[in-house]
């Protein structure tokens, strides 16, 4: 198990090399570059521009940029943010929770709404409550995400029910702690509705086909046959079964936490890492760029790797190592 | 499996033939945006911002559409007029156009009769443009960027799974590689920063092209991984062993033997994958990142419709094309299923 983890962990650095590699060919290929507005700006001293441009090499081709910039990162030098004027790492650390929470936040009302949904759609296959349920699911899953934060939007402000972005109200500050949790709540209903509708509609079917495949086995038979109550028969012995498959799901599920939330942060103007890495490519602010990616691919890979360590986890026929 | 054989299933399902009308009746409109649209993309009109959707209806042997007057510019508030109403004629002359981008034309469906008012069917929108007439033109691009995306998509990742999966060895291992690293990137990411790479070296006219590079360059790994593992069974048939016994070159296996047992997972995993483009291009225009005004596509529509005042003022129309891009992406999703049905029940897509 644990050379399996080290195994798949290598895998990272190739990777991470390789994107961020790419990340700087791309965007050495837009014009101009970062420091472009920083230089216009009269409050940055001519010898601060010129320490950072040898610091980083920037007046040098990208190969060697690259060179220098991988130097700082491994001595845990992230670079500086132009647009925020801040380190990169204290950057992401500021938005990374509220991206975290928001995600967390929208795969817990995901997965709680749609793990009974897709067992009773099962239960009751072919009923009135399947036929609708499948419907809408086929409903949400085309539904594009920020259309849907649009629409919810669009919804607050008639209603005057939500705020129409951000992560905070003005006031927030001065709030009490109660107060301050039950803003954020407020303000998190909304980008999380947008996030999950659509994986609600997803897992309910993997959901919904798993548990109808399970049915069907010798076991349910036998349970049934030596009198087992119904209800006991389903969420006993067809539940337990049916939910393997979807502790991968969890894991794909964990991989998109902090880079599928792009959209619907930018619609809902939730200040997280989606929002940053849009706004720091438009404004070519590299090294936030490159460290936003570096994150983004890292949780895809963790989360796969999470996802194989689970599925093994729950189900002792799957072996993680490779057989000799 | 011919397609022929596909295409009459298809028309025995009435999923089959509701996705499929739906789907034709949407390319027709985006064919004939030129005979169907009243106004031109970029035809403004200051004096009637955020003008609400007219009702056309029946009258004197006629039809009309309702007049509107503008009561409350700050607010952009209208009144319908009641006792005036204007007259609608049917193949009038209007601005000039180019059906099919080559016969020159400039009858239209319908037009005001001698443009004495408006004719907004689905509104206007912030600088006085007809929604109806920019959701029509902007079905061109946002329908046809699917099937052009799709098509070099597929024949990328047939090339690359179709070789690496016939030579194997080292090739294989190369691509390989490579289809798990751009499987590996998150892919709105990646498609902000080739944007970002990208585009300031075209003019924004070409930014159709640009897009569709961009997208077929983010989603041929997937096709080709799976194409690779079809070709590597597929290769192990007789018929391929004794074309290469009489020494047919690789590229003339691969296209003659090899291409046709792959065409109905090919036609399923396109039709899948459309939607995807679709979104792409509406995800990169809504955010200001894709087609530029004056052109007009269904997510830069969207786009007008995040100002504050849309939300408090109820400016609803402006939400049409997100269902227009709801409607196409059902649509291409229902037909890929039936699709999918007919080819092969069992088949994994996702």
């Amino acid at each position: 198990m644990i050379s399996f983890i080290l195994r798949r962990l290598m895998t990272l650095i190739p990777l991470l090399l390789g994107i961020t590699m790419l990340a700087f060919i791309l965007m050495s290929l837009a014009p101009g570059d970062f420091l472009t507005p920083v230089k216009a700006q009269r409050d940055v001293s001519v010898e601060l521009i010129q320490a950072i441009e040898s610091e980083f090499g920037l007046d040098q081709p990208w190969y060697i940029q690259y060179y220098k910039w991988l130097g700082n990162v491994l001595q845990g030098n992230l670079g500086h943010s132009w647009a925020y004027k801040l380190p990169v790492s204290e950057l992401i650390g500021q938005r990374i929770w509220a991206t975290f929470l928001l995600s967390f936040s929208s795969l817990i009302f995901s997965w709680m709404i749609a793990i009974p949904l897709g067992v009773l759609a099962a239960i009751y296959k072919d009923s009135i409550f399947d036929r609708i349920s499948a419907g809408l699911a086929y409903a949400a899953l085309s539904i594009p995400e920020f259309f849907l934060a649009l629409i919810l939007v669009f919804f607050a402000a008639q209603t005057g029910l939500f705020p129409l972005g951000g992560a905070t109200s003005i006031d927030y500050e001065y709030m009490s702690f109660g107060g301050k949790l039950l803003d954020r709540a407020h303000h998190l209903i909304l980008p999380t509705l947008a996030l999950g509708i659509g994986s609600i509609a997803s897992i309910m079917r993997i959901m919904r086909a798993n548990f109808i495949d399970t049915i069907r086995g010798g076991f349910v038979i036998t349970a049934r046959s030596k009198g087992v109550r119904e209800s006991v028969v389903m969420f006993k012995h067809v539940l337990r079964n049916a939910i393997n498959p979807l502790i991968s799901a969890f894991g794909f599920a964990l991989s998109g936490l902090l880079s599928g939330a792009l959209m619907v942060e930018i619609v809902l103007q939730y200040p997280g890492l989606g929002q940053l890495m849009y706004q720091s490519i438009l404004r070519e602010d590299q090294f936030v760029v490159l460290a936003s990616v570096m994150l983004g691919c890292s949780m895809l890979v963790f989360g796969n790797l999470l996802a194989d360590i689970l599925l093994a986890w729950s189900d002792p026929r799957i072996r993680l190592e490779r057989k000799n | 499996m011919t397609l022929f054989y596909i295409f009459r299933e298809v028309f025995r399902r009435p999923l089959g033939i509701f996705s499929a009308c739906v789907l034709g009746l949407l390319y027709m409109t985006a064919i004939f945006a030129g005979l169907l649209a009243p106004y031109q993309t970029n035809e403004q009109d200051l004096n009637r911002t955020y003008h609400p959707p007219t009702k056309v209806f029946w009258k004197d042997g006629g039809l009309h559409v309702e007049a509107y007057k503008l009561v409350d510019p700050s607010e952009a508030r209208y009144e319908l007029v009641e006792e005036l109403s204007y007259p609608i004629e049917l193949f009038a002359r209007g601005y000039e156009y180019r059906l099919f981008g080559l016969i020159p034309l400039e009858r239209h469906l319908f037009q005001v009769k001698d443009d004495i008012g408006p004719i907004y069917l689905l509104g206007s929108d912030s600088t006085g443009r007809d929604v109806f007439s920019r959701l029509i033109y902007g079905s061109q691009v946002s329908l046809f960027i699917g099937l052009i995306g799709i098509i070099i998509t597929a024949s990328l990742g047939f090339l690359v799974g179709g070789l690496s999966g016939y030579f194997g060895g080292r090739t294989d291992f190369l691509a390989m590689r490579l289809v798990e690293f751009m499987m590996a990137m998150p892919g709105l990411y990646l498609l902000l920063a080739l944007r970002g790479a990208l585009a300031p070296h075209f003019p924004s006219d070409q930014m159709f092209f640009v897009i569709v590079v961009i997208l077929a360059l983010i989603g041929w790994a997937g096709t080709a991984r799976i194409l690779r593992g079809m070709t590597l069974a597929l290769r192990q048939n007789q018929y391929v062993m004794a074309a290469e016994s009489m020494g047919q070159p690789p590229i003339a296996i691969l296209l003659k033997h090899i291409l046709p047992n792959l065409v109905s997972y090919l036609l399923v995993a396109a039709t899948l994958s459309i939607p995807g483009y679709v979104l792409g291009e509406a995800a990169l225009s809504f955010l200001g990142l894709g087609i530029q005004e004056p052109a007009a596509s269904w997510g830069l529509m969207l786009s007008q419709a995040q100002d504050v005042k849309v939300f408090y003022l109820n400016f609803w129309w402006l939400l049409i094309p997100g269902f227009a891009i709801f409607i196409t992406v059902i649509a291409y999703n229902i037909l890929g299923d039936v699709l999918r049905d007919i080819v092969d029940p069992k088949m994994q897509t996702s």
